[in-house]
């Protein structure tokens, strides 16, 4: 196991309390927990505070675009089989301006683990409503209440068969740590939903708040029954489940690549022999 | 007595078979030993509609598209009265029996009796044009057997029969079309467009990355490297839109892939903040820009040099980029490679415009010599020092090390945000300052390598015709035609249109009595640049924005 202090300390631009702190934990615990040295592990992110979270570890970082954390980690991952690839972002970043491409990556399935700092509310922008923000909750952007339903993106994975699907809670980090470990050994596309409160703009989902709600699925559950996955998925309200809300077995996007194409890429030079002969067909 | 040249057009509804016979006689004449311009006009949908595919063809060189007609292939009524006005006087109408030819010279093909089921009338049509051109059937009779071979024995023979009776048919009417030249070409070439010429240089260069969202008239891009690419290794993922193709690319360009990105305008624009991002976090990635009319959707199966102005300035922010605009497949090829070596060299964003009349016209194209590629540029896998390795290290050239992470224990860090030497997210104006300062020190480096646009002519000319990416044949053509009028005419063809050196161009662009800017698209976009970037202002510049391509016949009209 590798010791979390190679995973470094820094100094972050988050608000005292925030929840960003225990998933930064949670996530060095993880990477110690996988045995991944700093240079074997590449997290991409967007933009956002939970976008920052990368710079605040020691490993290889791809800190692009607003909502576009998937596409370069995809693409990071379909180009180097020496990386275990994560992506890690806000809820806006991720289902809001990035919801096009949370949709392909569940339908690709390209072997990846996808981290959402889910604090329901944008807290950058000085706390406007995000996407998983509840109906009819008030900010100072929406005073009358929030109008659409928020999103649901663990209910939305499911459906997809998304072979890991997880939903914590930022305050628990060795729960959360244990998540991110079997997310990432798992084949394919992993989502863990991380609830997480924001101290500075969201005052209905408070630390208070989720502490009341949030309980750990049981070894009873058994998370590869898609039927009751579905149930533990829209169960959000008086009780939020956290844990392995569903195994799926769906097999990943690199077993459908062409048996020709050699990885790592950076590996690869062109024959132009092979070269030679295509042209040919075109005399 | 046989023309030097022949002007055939091909024209119905899409669907019904109008580009088989066009690529079948295309390629016949290629091997053959003939010059062809092949030019596509179709719309906007699947079946239906008005759509031709000309073929301009000769012994000797041809550079462009012509708008008169000798041989019209008119597979239904409409074609005939659509181009009846560009007849020249040989011209010839080949048609169903059934379609009135109102009284033009012309040829009633009985397809109904010539074909044993309608699925034959290509072969049909093969056989009677064979017979006008005068050109040698085991050209065309070697394409058939090539092409139906995997369709069974069966099929070949019933084809060639088809074909073989429709010659006999044609030549016992005597109809007397005057044959095409015989060709003196006896080395090889390649039958070949614009876009695969492109997507064969990437290759060439090591490209084994693409990510694409289809958009015409890049999509063949695409095509050729799904087609072709497997067997070099090539990963080729359709993204769920524009941003994320390019995204992807630069994801997987960061992890150490040699990417190309196909697109057009319309699904360009979308890509602008992928560009930006390339520039900030100094991303190798090659864009293939395929132009149609804008803007918006636009005309989006028809021509049109407007994007460059797009181009030159898309993303926030200033960064360096390199932009290219081959005028011939052989450009397309040897550009693309160079424009995947700059891009990995300079760590910039580099572009290949092109457009839809060369993406689909297909050429008799010399074969490409392999063996003379210069290296393409590459990152290190890795560095004896991992501890003090800083990705964006700050250098006289402004290019700093890249490496490829996963390959040693160095970490390569980047960011979308102004970023320290180490790649980590800064607010340090001082720092902001040095960063800015070294990415813009490859513009140096990519001015330095930037190509000389190419004069065909005299130094001093009378006529001065400047042009940039397809518009090189028509321009060509033109300043032929006028100095066969004894006017001395010379073409400025820009092949790299940023950045500009004015040594390389300045002192033609004084000397020349007449300067005349040609362009595909309503301001002229090259025009403004070369007057920004040098103060040279044309006084005269022909547009063209109609959505077909420039021809020598209309910028003679224009001069």
């Amino acid at each position: 196991m590798i010791p979390t202090q190679q995973y470094g300390e820094f100094e972050t631009a988050w608000c005292p309390g925030c929840g960003n702190f225990s998933i930064n934990k949670a996530v060095k615990k993880a990477l110690s927990m996988l045995d991944l040295a700093p240079h074997r592990v590449l997290i991409c992110s967007g933009i956002g505070q939970a976008a920052k979270s990368p710079h605040y570890l020691r490993c290889n970082c791809f800190n692009g675009l607003h909502g576009r954390s998937l596409p370069p980690a995809q693409g990071a991952a379909l180009a180097n089989t020496e990386l275990t690839v994560f992506a890690e972002s806000g809820d806006g970043c991720s289902y809001g301006e990035g919801g096009n491409h949370f949709l392909a990556a569940m339908r690709r399935n390209v072997t990846m683990t996808y981290l959402v700092h889910d604090n329901q509310i944008y807290g950058l922008t000085k706390g406007q409503a995000s996407p998983t923000t509840a109906q009819g909750q008030t900010t100072k952007f929406q005073p009358g209440g929030v109008a659409s339903m928020p999103f649901n993106p663990v209910a939305v994975a499911v459906t997809m068969d998304v072979p890991f699907v997880a939903r914590a809670y930022a305050a628990e980090a060795d729960h959360l740590a244990d998540l991110i470990v079997q997310a990432a050994r798992h084949p394919g596309f992993a989502l863990v939903d991380i609830l997480q409160p924001c101290v500075s703009f969201n005052k209905v989902n408070t630390y208070a708040w989720y502490k009341q709600r949030c309980y750990k699925l049981g070894p009873e559950y058994d998370p590869t029954d898609w039927a009751s996955a579905m149930r533990k998925a829209q169960e959000f309200g008086d009780q939020i489940p956290i844990g392995v809300i569903y195994k799926g077995s769906r097999p990943p996007f690199e077993g459908r690549i062409d048996a020709r194409v050699r990885r790592p890429l950076a590996t690869s030079k062109p024959d132009l022999g092979k070269l030679a002969e295509i042209l040919e067909t075109y005399a | 007595m046989p023309d030097s040249s022949v002007n055939i057009v091909i024209g119905g509804e899409a669907g019904q078979g109008l580009v088989t016979v066009g690529d079948f006689l295309a390629k016949a004449l290629v091997r053959a030993g003939y010059e062809i311009v092949v030019t596509q006009d179709y719309q906007s949908r699947i079946r239906g509609g008005h759509n031709t595919y000309a073929i301009r063809a000769s012994h000797e060189a041809v550079f462009g598209p012509r708008e008169t007609i000798d041989l019209l292939v008119a597979l239904n009524a409409q074609t005939v009265s659509l181009h009846k006005d560009k007849l020249t006087a040989r011209a010839m109408v080949l048609a169903d029996e059934a379609i009135d030819l109102a009284g033009l010279s012309g040829l009633s093909i009985p397809f109904k009796t010539l074909c044993p089921k309608p699925i034959f009338e290509n072969m049909a049509a093969l056989g009677v044009l064979a017979q006008l051109l005068c050109i040698e059937p085991a050209w065309l009779e070697g394409l058939i057997t090539e092409t139906f071979h995997k369709k069974g024995d069966q099929v070949v023979a019933e084809n060639l029969k088809v074909f073989a009776d429709s010659l006999a048919w044609a030549h016992a009417r005597n109809a007397g079309f005057s044959c095409i030249a015989p060709a003196e070409r006896t080395e090889k070439r390649y039958f070949m467009n614009g876009n695969e010429a492109i997507a064969l240089g990437a290759l060439a260069a090591g490209a084994n990355f693409c990510s694409y969202y289809p958009m015409t008239p890049s999509t063949s891009v695409a095509a050729t490297l799904i087609d072709k690419g497997g067997q070099m290794g090539m990963l080729v993922e359709q993204a769920e839109d524009e941003i994320a193709a390019i995204n992807m690319a630069l994801g997987a360009s960061y992890a150490g892939a040699r990417v190309v990105v196909p697109t057009s305008g319309g699904g360009f624009a979308l890509m602008v903040e992928g560009v930006s991002l390339a520039g900030m976090t100094e991303t190798p990635v090659v864009i293939v820009l395929a132009q149609r009319p804008g803007p918006a959707t636009g005309l989006p199966t028809r021509t049109e040099q407007g994007d460059l102005s797009m181009v030159l300035y898309a993303g926030h922010g200033d960064f360096p980029r390199a932009v290219y605009a081959p005028g011939t497949p052989e450009q397309c090829f040897d550009v693309t490679y160079r424009a995947m070596d700059q891009a990995e060299k300079w760590q910039s964003p580099v572009f290949v415009l092109t457009d839809q009349y060369l993406a689909d016209s297909f050429r008799a194209v010399t074969p490409f010599d392999l063996s003379r590629l210069p290296r393409v540029s590459s990152p290190e896998l890795g560095t004896d020092a991992p501890d003090r390795y800083e990705r964006y290290a700050d250098t006289p050239s402004g290019v700093s090390p890249r490496l490829i992470p996963g390959f040693g224990e160095h970490l390569v860090v980047l960011d979308s945000d102004e970023h320290t030497a180490d790649g980590h997210i800064t607010e340090d104006l001082g720092v902001r300052i040095r960063m800015v300062d070294k990415r813009m020190r490859k513009a140096a480096g990519l001015l330095a390598d930037c190509l000389a646009p190419e004069v065909t002519g005299s130094a001093a000319p009378d006529t001065l015709l400047v042009c940039w990416g397809s518009t090189y044949g028509p321009a060509l053509e033109a300043a032929r035609n006028l100095r066969e009028q004894g006017v001395d005419a010379a073409v400025m063809h820009f092949l790299q249109v940023y950045p500009l050196s004015p040594e390389h161009f300045l002192p033609t662009l004084e000397a020349a009595r007449r300067v005349v800017m040609v362009e595909g698209n309503y301001s002229g976009q090259l025009a403004l640049l070369i007057k920004q970037e040098t103060g040279f202002a044309f006084k005269e510049v022909i547009t063209r924005y109609d959505g077909l391509p420039l021809t020598a016949a209309y910028i003679l009209e224009r001069l």
